[in-house]
């Protein structure tokens, strides 16, 4: 089979079109594209790939954006290590929910993780260091190597190394036997129990590494727009990033990107023309995919194209 | 004046007050929840949403129609419930059969529809409903005064409450829905017509939360948002109380609503967080739920 070279060159397309995209897009709207894709393919990680669905994953996001914030900006920590410190703040926030999560399954852990986020939320709401309703504002982007980040240009190029380096992992995490036993565990979990793996070892490893990567995102993202707010940790926003994975395509390796390249472009050409309706939009594609569109744009275009190679062998 | 732990008793009662006004609604709303995931195996994301509607139709009975609150306390709930019954054959009828995941992002889906229509219309900022006249005031009760439209919100939330409870457990009609939830073939072969009873238990629950709405329009502010924060608190109560027992579902309703009034006197600061952290205890050590079967 080629489809392993198709694959290939699939990466090399989109890393050279990543590479010469700031020449023809604005960069900080391919940064946001850049953060929400990763911001994704962490939480599709997590429902892809181990069948949990978490329903607070905006709050690693927000956590990870906050701790970034306060620690380049209070802090005065050099750029590259804020964004660890946020990243590792997630990770931590995501062993302490994940671990009451995955005590229960199905459409409870959606709950749960959702009422959880929501009282980190509140926490957030009300906690001083947070700045409330107003956000965290005018955190520094810092340099890096001498690179003065306040340059988009130089800050998109580290932003792409953060996204390809997040996505290599996320794939070498897939590939790998771990990663072929979080799909036993989203195929048949008692099946599993009954191999020997000590299933709610491995649900929290990949709780925890989703967290960690959606936090990887959040702090990446308060370094490119220099502000932390509310929004990023709010249950819409856990709730987007759901309906960006659906769209693009659960438990495939592009869907997310996909899903997440569509619906921030969406939002940002429709902001300004129908305001409020932008909801109302998004709803709908979520009743639409749900309904009629479950593989998502990926798959049903890998749907499409075994069909049209299976048609032609025959 | 008498103080308990250095609060005045009057505080003390009116928070508890407040605390059994909000645990009536969490015990119709999860109630309605239940009842739905139990027929329908959906958890219906878009309750809080019919919520709100079941507010806004009051409201906008009264502001374009000029029907009262009496007839609305009927009309809206009804209206909310037909819009139930047509989502329901529409949109939802077509997820039976699939993961239970895709129920709960289709219906909030439909939340985000409902919430953005809404908001469209109205702006954030909510609109204000009097109270009927019959229902303001308060009675001196001696250590406190009770504002008659508090007392009114709690015992009707109750008496409607208790009846779903009596129905479901007590007659013919639930004994049907019963047997339909635990094995719907099998109800099916018995001639009963499984799929009109999903329809109309569909319809019955967001009922339900309609006429909550109804009865939280005076004494909330009616806005496109005053649904979506509920639910999710709605929802650590149904994973507190588990959702296998109705009357578990009303009383985990009431005495989260009392614990909160209670947080909100001596320790303010955790009151909108409360629910939450009971919520990650009882999974600590009880991770089905209070009344919930382990399955």
């Amino acid at each position: 089979m080629n489809s392993n070279r198709s694959v290939q060159i699939a990466y090399a397309i989109g890393l050279v079109l990543l590479l010469i995209a700031p020449s023809l897009i604005y960069p900080v709207l391919i940064m946001k594209v850049l953060c929400f894709a990763l911001f994704a393919c962490a939480f599709n990680l997590l429902l892809g790939y181990t069948g949990l669905l978490s329903f607070g994953h905006a709050v690693f996001l927000g956590s990870a954006a906050y701790i970034t914030g306060h620690a380049l900006k209070v802090w005065e920590l050099p750029t590259l290590l804020g964004i660890l410190v946020g990243t590792a703040g997630a990770a931590g926030l995501g062993w302490v929910i994940g671990s009451l999560a995955i005590r229960r399954q199905g459409i409870y852990f959606a709950m749960v993780t959702l009422a959880l986020s929501q009282m980190v939320y509140f926490f957030f709401l009300q906690a001083s260091f947070t700045g409330g309703e107003d956000g965290l504002q005018g955190v520094p982007r810092g340099t890096l190597f001498g690179l003065d980040l306040a340059d988009d240009t130089n800050l998109y190029y580290l932003v792409v190394a953060i996204f390809v380096g997040a996505f290599w992992l996320i794939q070498r995490t897939i590939h790998s036997p771990f990663g072929q036993i979080l799909k036993a565990i989203r195929e048949n979990e008692p099946r599993a129990i009954s191999l020997g793996y000590d299933v709610a070892k491995y649900k929290l490893l990949a709780f925890v590494l989703s967290a960690g990567l959606a936090g990887l995102a959040g702090a990446t993202k308060t370094v490119v727009f220099k502000f932390a707010t509310l929004t990023d940790a709010h249950w819409h926003t856990s709730g987007e990033v759901v309906l960006m994975t659906l769209l693009g395509g659960m438990g495939t390796v592009f869907g997310p990107v996909v899903g997440a390249t569509v619906i921030v472009s969406l939002q940002n050409e429709l902001a300004d023309k129908v305001g409020s309706l932008v909801t109302v939009i998004m709803g709908v594609i979520f009743v639409v995919c749900v309904l009629a569109f479950r593989r998502g744009i990926v798959g049903e275009s890998i749907a499409l194209y075994k069909r049209m190679i299976g048609e032609k062998t025959r | 004046m008498t103080e308990i732990f250095g609060v005045p008793i009057q505080a003390l009662a009116g928070q508890l007050m407040l605390g059994l006004v909000n645990g009536s609604f969490y015990a119709m709303l999860s109630l309605g929840l239940a009842v739905i995931f139990g027929m329908l195996n959906i958890i219906n994301f878009a309750h809080g949403a019919l919520y709100m509607m079941g507010a806004i139709f009051t409201w906008m009975f009264m502001e374009y129609l000029g029907i009262g609150y009496w007839w609305s306390l009927v009309l809206a709930p009804i209206s909310v419930g037909l819009i139930g019954i047509a989502i329901e054959r529409l949109l939802l009828q077509w997820l039976y059969k699939l993961d239970h995941l895709y129920g709960l992002l289709l219906t909030f889906g439909l939340a985000l529809i409902l919430e953005g229509f809404f908001r469209h219309l109205y702006g954030v900022a909510g609109q204000p409903y009097s109270i009927p006249d019959e229902l303001s005031g308060a009675i001196n009760l001696g250590f406190m005064f009770l504002p008659k439209y508090r007392a009114w919100i709690i015992v009707a939330s109750l008496t409607v409450c208790l009846v779903t409870w009596y129905v479901i457990e007590k007659t013919r009609l639930g004994a049907y829905l019963r047997a339909a939830t635990e094995n719907p073939a099998l109800t099916q072969a018995f001639g009963i017509n499984v799929p009109l009873m999903v329809m109309l238990t569909y319809g019955f629950g967001v009922g339900l939360a309609g006429l909550a709405g109804v009865l939280a329009a005076p004494a909330t502010q009616v806005g496109p948002l005053m649904g979506s924060n509920l639910i999710i608190t709605v929802f650590a109560v149904v994973v507190i109380g588990g959702m296998g027992s109705i009357l578990g579902s009303i009383l985990t309703g009431l005495g989260l609503g009392l614990i909160e009034g209670l947080t909100k006197v001596f320790y303010p600061e955790a009151s909108a967080t409360v629910v939450f952290i009971i919520m990650a205890i009882v999974l600590m050590f009880r991770p089905a739920g209070l009344f919930g079967r382990e399955k």
